[in-house]
């Protein structure tokens, strides 16, 4: 097996993820899909950590885990406030900005 | 040329490997967009994850493999879960798409994407690499380690800023000031009785043979539930259960019986409708 | 001697700041002070003149550089004076008869409270005039140009509390602005022509520039002339204009303001002299305001109005001599001169009538006059034997002249134009007589008139009989009043004979304007002849209907030509109909093409844009989730792009 299939894995788990950032209204499910869009690059890291040689592809990864820890962290905080006021967390309530 | 060749391809048992667990990878993160109820998404995303973990040990990835399990499917899915929890665990999210024309769109960027993807790897012919083997000579961790201390310490050290005001950011977002004292239970009663509101304590839930739960509203001398017996956060969560209807119903249709049973005519049989229902 | 030129504008312009700023305090004197510049600028031109007779004829052009007034390269506007036998004439006339004038007014004006203003304003006028005649380029010539205009407008509308008169300096004011609109056009004209407006450069290189140019540039100059000189069609100001104080009306018509335009056209003779069709609408223009001035004349039973109309006509035979070229331009100076002598004379006489008569001004109210004002009655006549040219006065000289002049343009243009130069001789010698007869002849129809005439301001210098419903009692003016209209007089008397005799203003003049004997068709006598008859014929018409028969105290209904020219010839009819209606209309289309044409393209676009945007705020819904599909969305067009470029 070419190792590449990884990266069409990957892809695939991207492009499911992106899909349903845009289909779920709930703001957890969103952010359970960002994750998943993350975790399908850290996938394509490996595997081109892997295809090259060298461990830079993983380091890249690590970090990308690192960020993700931090922005789940962060979203999630605002997730929770974000239904402290409005009792519900879906995205499509809080969309002040159209006329 | 043989033995270069053979870093290039993988094992028969990792390429079996990759196919059984991809295909559940695969069928996890549909699982995770399309399951109505937001903990089951979360269950389906910690799957995938951890299949994604095996991948990395396949990969050469160990400490990563290792990591992502550990952080991942044990910290980030877990304080997901936490919050599915807080938003209400049982509330499950109606798929029907309300702005119009988003899910063709999403589907077709999605669809169109993807393809553009795959095109584009099909591509790229990717048929000679290397092999993990020769960085990972020395160990995964050290390797990592080496590269973590030396070309990327800048990064690394930038990254624990990163950590520490992310949990400082959490921590100003959800922490809420209290900007007075707290009310004590005798101040409470007593703003009770100046406002003239409920100077008695809230009636109980409802409380049947049958139905006994915090959930269900009590019902009112009329038969109408009261919101007021049932507890503040169920109520905004949309969590609170009638069944004063039911109740309704199966006396009517207890009366009926005693009527077909007594011989009397009938009287015209009325169905009582749980008010959501009527209102669809 | 030249740094005296400056001197010459600056006195009255002293007075003029003095009296204007000085405030109450200088109300008791401020008349005098007035006078005492006047005066200085009169005794400094006497001196100047002096000097100039003193030199050889070619070198009486003296000029003073005073400083540079717009030095930018290329564009070079200096305050220069240039003191020459052409504005050495005018300076003496405008500083000669103003200061008669100014020494009138101090009578005329006794009882008027703002006389300080009054005198501040005749500074003013003389001023600006001075400047307007001194400058040596054209630009600083615009500068006295509006001043004169400015002046003109203070002092038509001095009695600002009267409507009428206000409306009358609005309305001399706007006509000028149109012919001020001709002069600086034809400034900007010299100067991209020439590359200079001074008048050395423009007048010697005038033959070089290309006829079609030159035309446009007198052309300009003409409307300018038209709007200052009150020649068809601006005229319709003139009359008006007698709603200012008479010595107003004796400064505007003999000394300063409607002169300007003919030495205008006298001064640029070299930009004339080589443009043959810019000099034939001159003289067309002179000729249709002679004869429509001497129609007007006719009809009008106001004193002043009737006087404005036969200045007019004057100003046509002066406009129409400096039309017809170097054979031309001396006479109409001269003219320019003479008439400037009796024409100021008619005016403070005609005031001096109304002084003596409450102010009243309609002439069917006056009548036998003449034993009640004998001096005036004398000056007038003066001055009226002058203006119909009766032989030996100086209109005789002046105005046979200029009828032989039009004679010796030769060709049919020659004929016709001599023969309405002659026509005018007869229509002035009818409205003349008929002004004279009508006030210092026939019966007193004053008497059982006590009611006085409601054009009469409260402010008029007979402000005594306000309120009196008595008759008028018919007085003579004061010694202030009677002195400068008997100097006048004796001006009238000799001055066309003194100049006359021996060419003497021919060979003054004649370096500066050019001279050509013209050669006419008729004889010198023949012309003089034909004019002596036309004067009788004129008197004797005149002398039919106002002398033998009593005059109606109410104006008969009269001819439809009589009714016209009472409505000074339907000139505001005219100008309403064309100017104001067709302006009117112009507006509504404009507004009509602004509102469909303009607004609707304005608004279209902007009702397009509003219709789009409202179509494409609808992608900016508000959701989240919409605006990541566009993300999204053009990350797959940047992976296709990414993707086609390397394909390629």
């Amino acid at each position: 097996m070419n190792p590449v299939n990884y990266l069409y894995l990957a892809a695939l788990l991207f492009t499911i993820g992106a899909t349903g950032v845009l289909i779920r209204r709930n703001a957890i499910v969103v952010f359970m899909c960002i994750e998943l869009m993350l975790n399908a690059c850290n996938l394509a890291f490996v595997a081109f950590s892997r295809m090259h040689g060298n461990l830079d592809g993983q380091i890249i990864a690590f970090f990308t885990m690192v960020v993700a820890a931090a922005e789940v962290v962060v979203g999630l905080a605002i997730i929770v406030s974000l239904f402290r006021t409005r009792h519900s967390a879906s995205v499509d309530d809080a969309s002040l900005m159209k006329l | 040329m043989m033995t270069h060749l053979a870093a290039y391809t993988t094992s028969t048992g990792e390429a079996f490997q990759f196919w059984v667990l991809g295909t559940v990878a695969v069928i996890g993160a549909l699982c995770t967009v399309f399951m109505k109820k937001a903990v089951h998404s979360a269950l389906c995303l910690a799957g995938t994850m951890i299949i994604l973990a095996v991948f990395y040990l396949a990969n050469g990835a160990y400490f990563l493999g290792i990591v992502q399990i550990v952080v991942y499917t044990g910290a980030i899915m877990m304080l997901f879960l936490f919050v599915v929890m807080l938003v209400g665990v049982t509330a499950a999210d109606s798929l029907k798409e309300t702005i119009k024309g988003q899910r063709w769109l999403a589907l077709l960027c999605g669809a169109g994407f993807g393809v553009l993807l795959l095109a584009g790897l099909g591509n790229a012919s990717l048929k000679e690499f290397d092999g993990i083997g020769q960085a990972n000579a020395n160990g995964n961790v050290e390797g990592l380690a080496s590269l973590l201390f030396t070309k990327y310490v800048f990064a690394f050290e930038i990254t624990g800023a990163l950590l520490i005001t992310a949990a400082v950011g959490a921590m100003v977002l959800t922490h809420r000031e209290r900007t007075e004292r707290a009310k004590t239970q005798r101040e409470l009663s007593e703003q009770r009785v100046r406002e003239g509101t409920h100077v008695p304590p809230l009636p109980a839930p409802g409380v049947y043979a049958r139905h006994n739960a915090v959930d269900i509203a009590g019902l009112l001398p009329d038969g109408t539930p009261s919101e007021l017996t049932v507890s503040k956060t169920l109520r905004e969560r949309g969590q609170v259960r009638d069944v004063s209807a039911e109740a309704l119903n199966d006396l009517h249709a207890l009366e009926q019986r005693a009527e077909e049973r007594l011989e009397r005519t009938a009287i015209e049989p009325a169905t009582f409708k749980r008010p959501e229902e009527a209102s669809k | 001697m030249e740094n005296l030129i400056a001197l010459l504008i600056a006195a009255p312009l002293l007075g003029a700041a003095v009296l204007l700023v000085g405030g109450r305090r200088l109300d008791a004197v401020g008349h005098w002070i007035g006078t005492l510049l006047s005066f200085v600028s009169f005794v400094i031109g006497v001196v100047l003149f002096a000097d100039l007779l003193g030199k050889g004829a070619e070198h009486r052009t003296l000029t003073q550089h005073l400083f540079s007034w717009v030095p930018v390269a290329g564009f070079q506007a200096d305050v220069t004076f240039r003191l020459d036998q052409l504005s050495m004439t005018f300076v003496l006339l405008i500083t000669g008869v103003g200061s008669l004038i100014h020494l009138y007014s101090v009578g005329y004006m006794e009882h008027d409270e703002r006389r300080r203003r009054f005198f501040g304003y005749l500074n003013l006028f003389l001023a600006a005039m001075l400047l307007l005649v001194l400058a040596d380029n054209y630009l600083l010539l615009y500068v006295g140009w509006e001043g004169v205009g400015l002046a003109s407008y203070l002092l038509i509308g001095f009695w600002q509390h009267k409507p009428s008169a206000a409306t009358a300096a609005k309305k001399a004011f706007l006509v000028n602005r149109v012919g001020d609109m001709g002069l600086s056009i034809a400034i900007m004209l010299m100067f991209t022509t020439f590359g200079s407006f001074a008048f050395g450069p423009v007048l010697s290189h005038a033959g070089d520039a290309s006829e079609g140019r030159l035309t446009a540039i007198g052309l300009m100059l003409l409307l300018a002339t038209c709007g200052k000189s009150a020649q068809v069609p601006l005229q319709s100001w003139l009359g008006d204009a007698m709603e200012g104080p008479t010595p107003v009306s004796a400064l505007i018509h003999a000394a300063t303001m409607v002169t300007a335009g003919v030495y205008l056209i006298v001064r640029s003779g070299a930009v004339f002299n080589a443009a043959p069709d810019a000099q034939l609408a001159v003289t067309v223009v002179g000729a249709v305001t002679l004869l429509f001035g001497a129609i007007v004349g006719c009809a009008k039973d106001d004193i002043k109005k009737a006087l404005a109309g036969s200045t007019m006509s004057q100003i046509g035979y002066m406009v129409l001599a400096a039309g017809l070229g170097p054979i031309g331009y001396v006479f109409a100076i001269m003219h320019l001169v003479t008439h400037g002598f009796f024409k100021a004379g008619l005016f403070l006489g005609a005031g001096s009538v109304m002084h003596g008569m409450n102010d009243e001004v309609d002439m069917r109210k006056y009548g036998g006059l003449r034993r009640y004002m004998p001096v005036t009655f004398v000056t007038f006549g003066l001055g009226y034997l002058a203006i119909i040219g009766f032989p030996g006065l100086s209109g005789f000289f002046s105005k046979d002249k200029i009828i032989e002049a039009a004679f010796a343009k030769g060709g049919t243009d020659g004929w016709i134009l001599g023969g309405v130069a002659l026509l005018g001789a007869a229509i002035t010698a009818f409205y003349m007589t008929r002004v004279m007869l009508m006030t210092f002849f026939g019966e007193e129809r004053w008497k059982n008139q006590p009611t006085r005439s409601p054009e009469a301001p409260s402010a008029e210098p007979a402000a005594e009989h306000q309120g009196e419903h008595a008759e008028p009692h018919p007085h003579e003016s004061p010694k202030v009043m009677t002195i400068p209209m008997i100097v006048l007089a004796v001006g009238s008397v000799l001055g066309g004979g003194f100049f006359s005799i021996g060419d003497r203003f021919l060979h003054w003049l004649e370096p500066v304007t050019g001279y050509s004997e013209g050669h006419s068709p008729v004889g010198a006598w023949t012309v003089t002849g034909a004019t002596m008859v036309c004067l009788i014929i004129g008197v004797g018409i005149a002398w039919a209907q106002y002398g033998r028969k009593p005059v109606p105290a109410v104006a008969p209904r009269g001819s439809l030509l009589t009714r016209a020219a009472r409505r000074d010839l339907l000139q505001d009819d005219f100008n309403h109909v064309v100017l104001v209606r067709g302006g009117e209309h112009l507006t509504r289309s404009l507004v009509y093409v602004d509102h469909t044409l303009v607004d609707g393209v304005v608004n279209g676009t902007a009702a397009g844009f509003g219709g789009l945007s409202s179509r494409l705020r609808r992608v900016q819904n508000g959701f989240a989730r919409s605006y990541a599909v566009s993300m999204f969305g053009g990350a797959a067009l940047l992976v296709a792009a990414t993707l086609l470029m390397r394909a390629v």
